[in-house]
């Protein structure tokens, strides 16, 4: 592989079939993103060209069959949620694998981590189903309404969680088993040792898990969409209903025309900048240039 | 002084200990009471005519048997184009380009982006080069390929890693013996790396099946048999998603198909786990 791989020269005519075939595959797979973002520009120039983008920011509200595109109450939305459901579950995250590590007995740390797998394998759909028919009445008893804010947090919480105790756990197991040694030769404490040895080492997969969960729940549509309410409006408590960016595209689809659908793909291609603003923060950490 | 640091200390290792103990309870108790709801629901409901016959009156009452018809051939489609595509890839990226060169860098990190962009951006891509570029319109076709799209990443990736994990040796004594490229490819390192291709493509599976955001405006919400690919179709996940918001009186029906679809994947996914852990572990040993 290492020593054959930038050989592409042979005296086989079939190698030479066979390499433009798989270049050709390559291509196709290669510029799925490229035909993604020119699609979504395509559609959404119309509305760019004689609104401008500033407008999506400065109208006074989202009424698209008025011609008003204010897009800002649902990047609100997007971003408390996404922000809420990090904070909970980057915590219960680290601490689950943390627990597999180096507190549970074998005999609970393999089912525990099964568990979460099984967490990670459940459709958004199925969330979605159990938030809107388990804990929306349950937080509507305690204030009404009941599909907010919160309850998405809540349900985002879950799906995010398994994400980052999974990447979590990855990057505990590639710590150095000397580290350990020597911290407990060190006389340190377990405690101790996890936060002054361990969270150090696994730093940079810490931080990926955080961030691909992030990139999960900015992305989320259905869950957020069944259990959040969907008004349009900046929230002004937790139990206020929120409207998210994703959320607005799936509900306004199916009937969006001219420059309402157009104005639908704007939010799409502002999906797909913060997407790429995380894959590249990803790759940033992941080169290591997250250190001490 | 010492008593006094050490009991501190001794106070700090409870409090993380409590902390992460609570975190597990907290975590486990969730799934208990999430999978107990949807199974304690819809236990009674399962039943061979539900899985077997239409739905009728909007879905409350009836089954979910075209639906699963629809469910099978979006899956079909999607993996169909899916796994050549990713196949020629992995193949390319793990055999014939060095990590550095500037072809396997672009399309990696053209996967890496692809990986991560948001189910409804399929949606909207999918609607608007398949639906209407295309004119295939609302169909299992358009679905099928959106998925397709969509679940290339894992394909690849999984793939890939099934061909690293090919021995080098395996190659070179090919060259060795004088061996075309081709010949390697087909007899050596196919069989060798499949393994890998069938975890890529029970995740992918899963992932295609799960998916509800890139369905609603390529495949369709049309619940009738479909008579062929460009037919509307249903798939399960829509059809839970339309009974719990879009029809008053769907919850039971709705938690029935919920568990359907918790099991498929839950099947699915302890395949593609069983797979990697034992029988591509032991593939590697024993070869």
């Amino acid at each position: 592989m290492i020593s054959l791989g930038s050989n592409t020269s042979s005296r086989w005519q079939t190698d030479q079939l066979l390499l433009w075939l798989l270049r050709g595959v390559a291509v196709i797979a290669g510029t799925i993103v490229l035909l993604i973002v020119t699609f979504l520009a395509m559609e959404a120039f119309p509305v760019l060209r004689h609104v401008g983008i500033t407008r999506f920011f400065t109208d006074p509200s989202w009424h698209p069959a008025e011609g008003l595109y204010n897009l800002t109450p649902m990047l609100w939305g997007t971003l408390f949620a996404t922000v809420g459901s990090v904070l909970i579950a980057t915590p219960l995250g680290i601490l689950s694998a943390v627990f597999c590590h180096y507190y549970a007995p074998p005999a609970i740390a393999r089912p525990y981590r099964r568990l979460i797998e099984l967490l990670a394998g459940i459709p958004s759909v199925v969330y979605g189903f159990w938030g809107l028919v388990v804990l929306v009445p349950l937080i509507g008893a305690i204030r009404p309404p009941g599909p907010s804010l919160l309850a998405g947090i809540v349900i985002l919480t879950i799906m995010i969680l398994p994400t980052i105790a999974l990447m979590a756990n990855a990057s505990l197991t590639n710590v150095p088993q000397q580290y350990v040694r020597g911290a407990a030769a060190l006389g340190l404490s377990r405690w101790a040792t996890i936060r002054g040895v361990v969270f150090p080492a696994a730093k940079s997969g810490l931080f990926t898990g955080v961030i691909l969960g992030t990139g999960r729940a900015i992305g989320e549509t259905m869950a957020i969409l069944m259990v959040c309410g969907n008004v349009v409006q900046t929230p002004d408590s937790l139990f206020s209903p929120i409207r998210t960016l994703t959320a607005n595209i799936a509900l306004e689809m199916a009937y969006a025309l001219g420059d309402h659908r157009a104005a639908l793909f704007v939010s799409g291609l502002v999906l797909m900048a913060m997407i790429a603003a995380l894959v590249a923060a990803a790759d940033w950490i992941s080169h290591g240039r997250v250190h001490g | 002084m010492v008593k006094m640091m050490e009991r501190n200390l001794d106070g700090r290792e409870l409090l993380a200990s409590t902390l992460v103990w609570s975190a597990v309870a907290l975590v486990t108790a969730t799934f208990c009471w999430l999978l107990g709801d949807i199974i304690w629901h819809a236990l009674s409901h399962i039943t061979w005519t539900f899985l077997t016959t239409p739905p009728r009156n909007a879905g409350r009452e009836g089954g979910i048997g075209s639906i699963l018809i629809s469910t099978t051939l979006i899956l079909g489609v999607c993996l169909g184009v899916s796994v050549p595509i990713g196949l020629g890839t992995a193949v390319l990226l793990a055999e014939f380009t060095t990590d550095d060169s500037l072809f396997g860098r672009l399309t990696r990190r053209s996967l890496d982006v692809l990986s991560g962009v948001p189910s409804i951006v399929f949606g909207l891509f999918g609607n608007a080069f398949f639906c209407k570029t295309l004119g295939l319109g609302f169909s299992i076709l358009s679905g099928g390929l959106t998925l397709a799209c969509m679940v290339l990443p894992i394909l690849i990736r999984s793939t890939e890693e099934g061909f690293r994990a090919v021995p080098t040796g395996y190659r070179l004594s090919a060259a060795a013996l004088g061996l075309s490229r081709t010949t390697t490819l087909v007899h050596l390192l196919l069989p060798a790396a499949v393994p890998g291709l069938l975890v890529g493509l029970v995740l992918g599976m899963g992932r295609a099946i799960a998916e509800t955001a890139a369905l609603i405006f390529t495949s369709g919400y049309v619940d009738r048999m479909p008579e062929s690919l460009l037919d509307s179709g249903r798939a399960l996940s829509i059809h839970i998603f339309d009974l719990s918001m879009n029809v008053p009186g769907g919850d039971a029906n709705a938690y029935a198909s919920a568990l359907v679809l918790v099991v498929l994947l839950l099947a699915i996914n302890g395949t593609a786990s069983w797979l990697a852990e034992h029988w591509l572990r032991r593939r590697i040993v024993t070869i």
